[in-house]
C-alpha cells in the first residue's frame, strides 16, 4: 500500500501550550493513504483526530508546535513555504468540514465563491469559471444550479449547504479530500445522501479521501482502511473489513459495543465505557486507555504500548492485551 | 451493572489551575494608583495639608518648595491641596454618575431583554431619543434652570450614561435568555422575579460592572470637560477639570498648573480602564476550560 | 378528529389531544406542530424521532407550556394544563421535569452545582436547610456523583456526560412524575452516551418515571422506549410498539429513516436508494400528506387528501394512503 502512498504522515506529533500546561493533541501519529484510496479516522471528541487534519492542512493554531513529516505527493508540507502550501490547499488538497456555516462566507453569493476559487486555482476566465460552477453544482446534486449561483448560503437549507461546500471542495479536482466530520450536524436522511454524494465523486475523480467521524457506522460501508484513536494515539489500524471481523483493541470494541443497534431490544442495558477519556495535558505514563480497560492489567499501567504488526502485515494495534475471541457485531 | 463516573478524584486536583490566572503587572499598578487616589481623596480633611481655598496673594504660582510641596496657583492657593480636594470630585462625579447609569439602565435592559415585546420597543425608543438629544445643549438647558451644583452635574450624567448601559444589559440579557438553564428554571416553575435575580443578574452582573469601570473613566474625563468650559463645579471648589482650565491662563509661565492635574487625571482613567478591560476578559468563567 | 381513533392507554398520564402550536419568524407563520395527539401510559417511555425542524422539541415545550399552543389540549394526569395560570401551573410543572440536549448551556455557569441542585426544592417552598442539602446530595449519589466532590463546584468544570447527570439530578431532585427528554444524548460522545442512556433506564426504574424520549436518532430512541412516535413536518406519520414499528414500518418515511442509519458493518453495503430531497419548510408545508414530496409511494390522492392515523396492525397507527403493511 505505501508504495503508491499519496500522502503519509510519518511521526506526527501536535502540542499546544495551554494555561495549564502543554496539550499533546497528536501523539506520534504515523498513517498513510494511497491514491484513490479512503482512510476513515475514528474517535471521540478531543482525540486529536481534528488536529491531525489540520497538520496535514498546515492550519493549525499560531501557537501549536508540530513535530515529524507530513509528506503529500513527494513534498514535506511541513517545511514547505507559505506560497506554495497555499497554492497546493484548494487546488489538490481540499477539506470539507463539519459546519458548512462557517465554512462558507455569508455574505458572498454561491456563485461568488465558487468562481473564485476557480479562478485564483485553474485560472479560468469569467464565462468559463461559471459553466463549470454550474457543472459542478449539478454534479452535486444542486437542483436549479444556475438560480442557486445568485444565491447567499443563509437561503439554503444545511444539507444543501454542504453540498456546495463539497462542490468548492472539488472544484479544482483535489487529489486529496480530508473531510471532517461532514455530516455530523446533518439529518440522518440528509446523511446518507451525503455520504453517497462523497463516495461517488470520489470513484469518479480517483481522488483519495480522509473521513473523519466519530460514527464508527459512517466509517463502516465507505472506507477502505481505519484508524482509531484515542487520546492523541492512533490505537488501532486495520483494512476496513479486517477491522470489523476481528477488532483487536479493547477501546475499538468497547465503543462498537456501545453504539445502540436498532436491531438490538428495547431497554437491553448498553455496555457503557465507564469513566471519560485522560487529562490531555497530564498524559499516563501507560496505556491511556488502561483507566477505563477492562482487561487492564498492572503493565497496562506502567508501560505504554506501541503500535504493532501483530495481527497481520496491515493489521496493527496498539495493545498488550488484545481481544482474542472474534468481536461480533453484537446484535 | 451500572456504570458510574465516579472517578473525579483525578479531577479535584486539575481544576484548580485555571484558576490561578497572572493578571499582569500593570494591573496591580493600575489597582495600585487607584487605590491611592482614593486614599488621599478620603483622608484630605484629616492629612496636614494647607486649605485649597486659603489665597496667598504675595505667593502666586510660587514653584516647588517644602510649604508648597507643588506650589501654588495663579491666586496662591496650595497646589497639592487643591489636587487632592479636586481628586475628590472627580472621583465622586466619576463614581455616582455611573451608578446612576448601572442601577436604571442596567434593570432597564434586564427587563426588556427579557420581556421583549412592547416593554423592549418602548424602552429602547425612548433610549434612542435620548441619544438623540445633543448632550452639551442638555447640559447646558439643565444648569441655567437648577443651577451650578456636583449634585445637578453627577445627575446630568449619570441620565445620559442610562442608554450605554441598556444596552450592555440588554445585549447580554437577549443571549442568556435563549439558553437552556433559564427555559430550565421556566420549566421548574420559577417567577419571573427568580428567573431575573437568581439566573439571569449574576450572569450580566459581571460584563455590567466591567462596563462601569469604563464609565467611570469616561466620566472622570466629561466632568473634567465640563468644569473646563465652566460648566462644572462652581469655583471656588476645585475639580482636576477646572484645575486644567484655571492653568491655561498661565500656560505659558507656569506650565505645571495645567499638567499636572491632567497627569493625575490621565493616570486614573487610565488605571480604571486597565481594570475595566481586564475584568472584562475575566468575564467568561469558562475561558480557562480548554 | 385523530382522536379516537388512537388507542388510548387505559390511563393515560399524559394526553395530548389535536395540539397545534404555530409562531411568527420573519412575519411568517411556522406551522410547527399541526394537530398531533399522543398518550403517554403511566411507566411508559414514548420515543419522539425526527429529523431537525418536525417540531418534535416545540412539542416537548408545548407540553410544558413553555410555548403557547395555538388549539388543542394537554391533559396532564386528567387534569388541562393549557387551561392553567400562574400557580397552579407552576405546582404542576414541578411533576413534569426536562433534560436538555446541551448540558452545559443548561446549566446556569455561574452557579454552585448545589445550589443548582437546591433550586427546584427551593422553588417548590421546601424551607428546611437540612432537608434540602440531604435531597440535594441523594439526587447526586443517584446519578452516579459524589456529593462531597461535585457541590461546591461551577459547571465548566464538569465534562459534558457529567453536566448532562448533574442535569438529571436536577431534574429528578423533586420526585416528578413525568420526564421530558429532549435529545438527552445527542451532544455526548458515543462512550459516554451509552452511559447517560443506561442511567436514565435505571432512574426510570428508580424513580418510577414515565418518559417521554425526543431525539433524532431511531437506534437510541429504540434502546430505550416501549413505544415509539414518528414526526415529520408538524404532523405524526406513525405510533406504535418499538419492536414492532422497526420491524415492519407502515409509513414510507419511518421506513426512509430506517434505511439511512448507517451499520456499523462493512458486509452491509449502504444502500444508493435513498431518495433524495429534503424536508420541505415548516412555514409551507405541502398540501395533502406532508411527506408526499419526498415519498416513493405518493400520487394524486396523497396531495388532495390528508391521511389520518389508522390502525395497521395490532397498537400499530400509520397516517398514509398507501401504507407498506
Amino acid at each position: 500500500m505505501s508504495e503508491g502512498a499519496l500522502l503519509s504522515i510519518e511521526d506526527v506529533s501536535v502540542d499546544l501550550p495551554t494555561p495549564r500546561g502543554n496539550l499533546r493533541a497528536v501523539d506520534r501519529v504515523d498513517l498513510t493513504v494511497g491514491a484513490g484510496r479512503t482512510l476513515g479516522v475514528v474517535g471521540e471528541s478531543g482525540c486529536g483526530k481534528t488536529m491531525l487534519s489540520r497538520a496535514v492542512l498546515q492550519l493549525l493554531p499560531k501557537k501549536a508546535k508540530l513535530s515529524g513529516r507530513v509528506m503529500f505527493d513527494g513534498k514535506d508540507l511541513v517545511r514547505l513555504p507559505p506560497e506554495k502550501l497555499r497554492k497546493l490547499r484548494g487546488r489538490s488538497l481540499a477539506v470539507v468540514f463539519q459546519d458548512p456555516m462557517t465554512s462558507l462566507n455569508p455574505v458572498l453569493t454561491i456563485g461568488t465563491q465558487l468562481m473564485e476559487t476557480l479562478q485564483e486555482h485553474l485560472e479560468l476566465d469569467m464565462a468559463a469559471a461559471r459553466q463549470r460552477s454550474v457543472d459542478l453544482l449539478a454534479a452535486v446534486g444542486i437542483p436549479a444550479p444556475e438560480q442557486r449561483l445568485m444565491q447567499y448560503p443563509h437561503q439554503l437549507s444545511g444539507g444543501m449547504r454542504q453540498r456546495v461546500a463539497i462542490a468548492i471542495a472539488l472544484s479544482c479536482e483535489p487529489k486529496l479530500l480530508i473531510a471532517d466530520e461532514p455530516t455530523t450536524a446533518l439529518d440522518v436522511t440528509i446523511q446518507a445522501q451525503i455520504l453517497d454524494l462523497l463516495a461517488r465523486e470520489q470513484r469518479r475523480r480517483h481522488m483519495a479521501m480522509i473521513l473523519i467521524t466519530h460514527d464508527l457506522g459512517v466509517v463502516a460501508g465507505r472506507t477502505d482502511e481505519v484508524a482509531v484513536m484515542y487520546a492523541g494515539r492512533v490505537v488501532e489500524r486495520a483494512p476496513t473489513p479486517a477491522l470489523f471481523k476481528k477488532m483487536r483493541m479493547p477501546y475499538t470494541e468497547a465503543l462498537l459495543a456501545a453504539i445502540p443497534k436498532i436491531d438490538a431490544a428495547p431497554h437491553a442495558s448498553l455496555p457503557a465505557i465507564s469513566g471519560r477519556p485522560p487529562d490531555p495535558t497530564r498524559p499516563l505514563p501507560g496505556c491511556s486507555f488502561a483507566p477505563r480497560c477492562r482487561y487492564a492489567d498492572a503493565r497496562c499501567q506502567t508501560e505504554k504500548p506501541s503500535l504493532s504488526e501483530a495481527e497481520s502485515r496491515d493489521h496493527l494495534y496498539a495493545c498488550f492485551h488484545p481481544v482474542e475471541t472474534a468481536a461480533e457485531v453484537s446484535a | 451493572m451500572a456504570t458510574l463516573e465516579l472517578s473525579l478524584e483525578e479531577d479535584v486536583t486539575a481544576v484548580t489551575a485555571p484558576r490561578a490566572r497572572r493578571l499582569g503587572l500593570l494591573f496591580w499598578m493600575a489597582i495600585g494608583w487607584v487605590t491611592f487616589v482614593f486614599a488621599v481623596a478620603i483622608l484630605s480633611d484629616v492629612l496636614p495639608l494647607p486649605s485649597p481655598t486659603d489665597m496667598d496673594m504675595l505667593e502666586r504660582r510660587a514653584p516647588f518648595s517644602f510649604a508648597h510641596w507643588l506650589g501654588t496657583d495663579g491666586l496662591g492657593r496650595d497646589e497639592l491641596s487643591r489636587l487632592i480636594h479636586g481628586a475628590r470630585i472627580s472621583l465622586v462625579v466619576g463614581l455616582c454618575a455611573p451608578i446612576i447609569g448601572l442601577s436604571i439602565g442596567g434593570a432597564l435592559g434586564m427587563l426588556a431583554g427579557y420581556f421583549r415585546g412592547r416593554f423592549e420597543t418602548l424602552v429602547v425608543g425612548s433610549m434612542d431619543v435620548l441619544l438623540a438629544f445633543p448632550p452639551l445643549i442638555f447640559v447646558l438647558a439643565v444648569v441655567a434652570f437648577l443651577g451650578q451644583s456636583i449634585l445637578n452635574l453627577t445627575c446630568i450624567i449619570g441620565i445620559l450614561g442610562i442608554p450605554a448601559f441598556m444596552r450592555v444589559a440588554r445585549a447580554s440579557t437577549l443571549t442568556l435568555a435563549r439558553r437552556e438553564f433559564v427555559i430550565a428554571a421556566q420549566a421548574l416553575g420559577a417567577t419571573h422575579a427568580r428567573i431575573l435575580l437568581r439566573e439571569l443578574l449574576p450572569n450580566v452582573f459581571l460584563p455590567l460592572l466591567a462596563f462601569f469601570l469604563l464609565g467611570v473613566a469616561v466620566t472622570i474625563v466629561v466632568e473634567g470637560a465640563l468644569s473646563f468650559l465652566g460648566l462644572g463645579v462652581p469655583p471656588p471648589i476645585s475639580s482636576w477639570g477646572s484645575m486644567i482650565g484655571e492653568g491655561r491662563e498661565s500656560l505659558d509661565v507656569a506650565p505645571r498648573l495645567a499638567f499636572l492635574p491632567a497627569i493625575a487625571m490621565f493616570l486614573t482613567v487610565l488605571s480604571f480602564n486597565l481594570v475595566g478591560d481586564t475584568l472584562r476578559a475575566l468575564t467568561d468563567p469558562r475561558q480557562g476550560a480548554l | 378528529m385523530m382522536h379516537g381513533t388512537q388507542p388510548a392507554p387505559s390511563d393515560p398520564l399524559l394526553d395530548v389531544q389535536n395540539l397545534v402550536v404555530e409562531y411568527g419568524v420573519g412575519g411568517k407563520i411556522v406551522h410547527a406542530v399541526s394537530g398531533v395527539s399522543l398518550q403517554v401510559a403511566r411507566g411508559e417511555t414514548l420515543g419522539l424521532v425526527g429529523e431537525s425542524g418536525c417540531g418534535k422539541s416545540t412539542l416537548g415545550r408545548a407540553v410544558l407550556q413553555l410555548r403557547q399552543a395555538v388549539s388543542g389540549k394537554v391533559l396532564f394526569d386528567g387534569q388541562d394544563l393549557t387551561a392553567m395560570h400562574g400557580d397552579t401551573l407552576r405546582k404542576m410543572r414541578q411533576r413534569v421535569q426536562l433534560i436538555f440536549q446541551d448540558p452545559i448551556a443548561s446549566l446556569n455557569p455561574r452557579r454552585r452545582i448545589g445550589d443548582i441542585i437546591a433550586e427546584p426544592l427551593v422553588i417548590a417552598g421546601i424551607k428546611d436547610p437540612a432537608e434540602r442539602r440531604q435531597r440535594v446530595r441523594d439526587a447526586l449519589s443517584a446519578v452516579g456523583l459524589d456529593p462531597q466532590l461535585v457541590i461546591g463546584r461551577l459547571p465548566h468544570e464538569f465534562s459534558g456526560g457529567q453536566c448532562q447527570r448533574i442535569c438529571i439530578a436536577r431534574a429528578l431532585v423533586l420526585n416528578p412524575d413525568f420526564v421530558i427528554c429532549d435529545e438527552p444524548v445527542s451532544a455526548l460522545d458515543v462512550s459516554i452516551r451509552a452511559q447517560i442512556l443506561n442511567l436514565l433506564e435505571e432512574m426510570k426504574a428508580r424513580y418510577g418515571l414515565t418518559l417521554l424520549f425526543i431525539a433524532h436518532d431511531l437506534a437510541v430512541v429504540k434502546a430505550v422506549s416501549d413505544r415509539v412516535a414518528v414526526m415529520y413536518l408538524g404532523r405524526l406519520c406513525e405510533v406504535g410498539p418499538s419492536e414492532q414499528l422497526f420491524a415492519h414500518p407502515a409509513h414510507p418515511y419511518t421506513a426512509l429513516l430506517i434505511e439511512a442509519i448507517p451499520v456499523p458493518d462493512p458486509d452491509v453495503r449502504p444502500a444508493e436508494s435513498v431518495p433524495v430531497g429534503e424536508p420541505p419548510s415548516p412555514i409551507a408545508p405541502p398540501s395533502g400528506c406532508r411527506f408526499r414530496t419526498r415519498c416513493p409511494r405518493a400520487d394524486a390522492r396523497c396531495s388532495s387528501e390528508m391521511p389520518e392515523l389508522r390502525a395497521v396492525a395490532p397498537g400499530q397507527f400509520a397516517a398514509c394512503h398507501h401504507p407498506l403493511i
